[in-house]
């Protein structure tokens, strides 16, 4: 039953990864990286990390595809959205996906990739929030400060644009 | 055939080379963007792929704080966009060369 949903969920999150790369419109691939997020929680719900998964549909599909869709529509991009890359950079593009391609190929014919003992674990809720405000409590408070000075910085520079605007 | 930790790791590899992909290929600031969030999410996936396999619960709270991070960055980053947008009319990264010559 866990096979089956596995590969129905990654197959549905990397058609949707290659709408994004490959539409036209900037809001349909919004729309297409809506959905290869919620397929990647499905795939953490699969991976038994239950919180994340939440966390993923609320950060991810919820506030950074809004704001993308904000931004979208903020921007007037009529006269931009139909440009094609240049024939280098495509060029580019090809060969670096081979190459990573290449890459997977090679890491799953080295065999290289065991998992650890018989440990299969599930981390709780409880666990977590323990882990998080004892052995990564520096971590936690650095994050928050990082976020209070993005907040910042988006605001100084929305306001800058603003003055020189006028 | 189970699916292991060797299937979840293809999947976040190809992800990856997808949103690597997208970024070499479109010209669109915005869409180079989404491109990176999906770049982020296939370590994401991979990490927490590893975590489960090992039995380690780092690797969960690693990816707590990529999460936080990334929404931070995207925050600043399409902050930056518009104000890009608002000085110089364009999100085309191929008219934004002002460094270049």
């Amino acid at each position: 039953m866990t096979d089956i949903f596995f590969y129905i969920f990654s197959a549905i999150a990397l058609a949707s990864a290659f709408a994004v790369v490959l539409s036209s419109s900037t809001v349909n691939a919004a729309m297409s990286l809506i959905v290869t997020f919620l397929s990647m929680a499905a795939l953490f719900v699969l991976l038994e990390s239950y919180f994340l998964a939440v966390v993923q549909v609320l950060v991810y599909a919820g506030a950074v595809v809004v704001l993308f869709l904000f931004v979208i529509m903020l921007l007037d991009e009529r006269e931009t959205a139909k440009r094609k890359a240049g024939v280098l950079s495509t060029i580019a593009a090809f060969v670096g996906f081979g190459i990573l391609c290449v890459g997977i190929v090679a890491i799953r014919a080295s065999e290289s990739l065991t998992a650890g003992s018989d440990a299969v674990t599930s981390v709780s809720l409880k666990g977590f929030g323990q882990q998080l405000f004892t052995t990564y409590l520096l971590p936690m408070q650095v994050t928050g400060f990082l976020l209070l000075i993005s907040m910042v910085g988006v605001i100084v520079i929305s306001k800058k644009a603003k003055t020189t605007e006028s | 055939m189970t699916i292991g930790l060797e299937q979840f790791i293809t999947v976040s590899c190809l992800l990856f080379a997808i949103g690597f992909f997208g970024v070499l290929l479109r010209r669109n600031t915005l869409v180079i963007y989404m491109c990176l969030e999906l770049m982020l999410n296939a370590a994401n996936l991979a990490l927490i792929a590893f975590s489960h396999y090992h039995g380690t619960v780092g690797g969960n709270l690693f990816v707590f704080f990529t999460i936080s991070v990334a929404a931070a960055e995207v925050a600043v980053g399409l902050a930056i966009i518009v104000a890009l947008f608002r000085r110089r009319q364009t999100v085309h990264v191929d008219e934004l060369n002002a460094l270049n010559n």
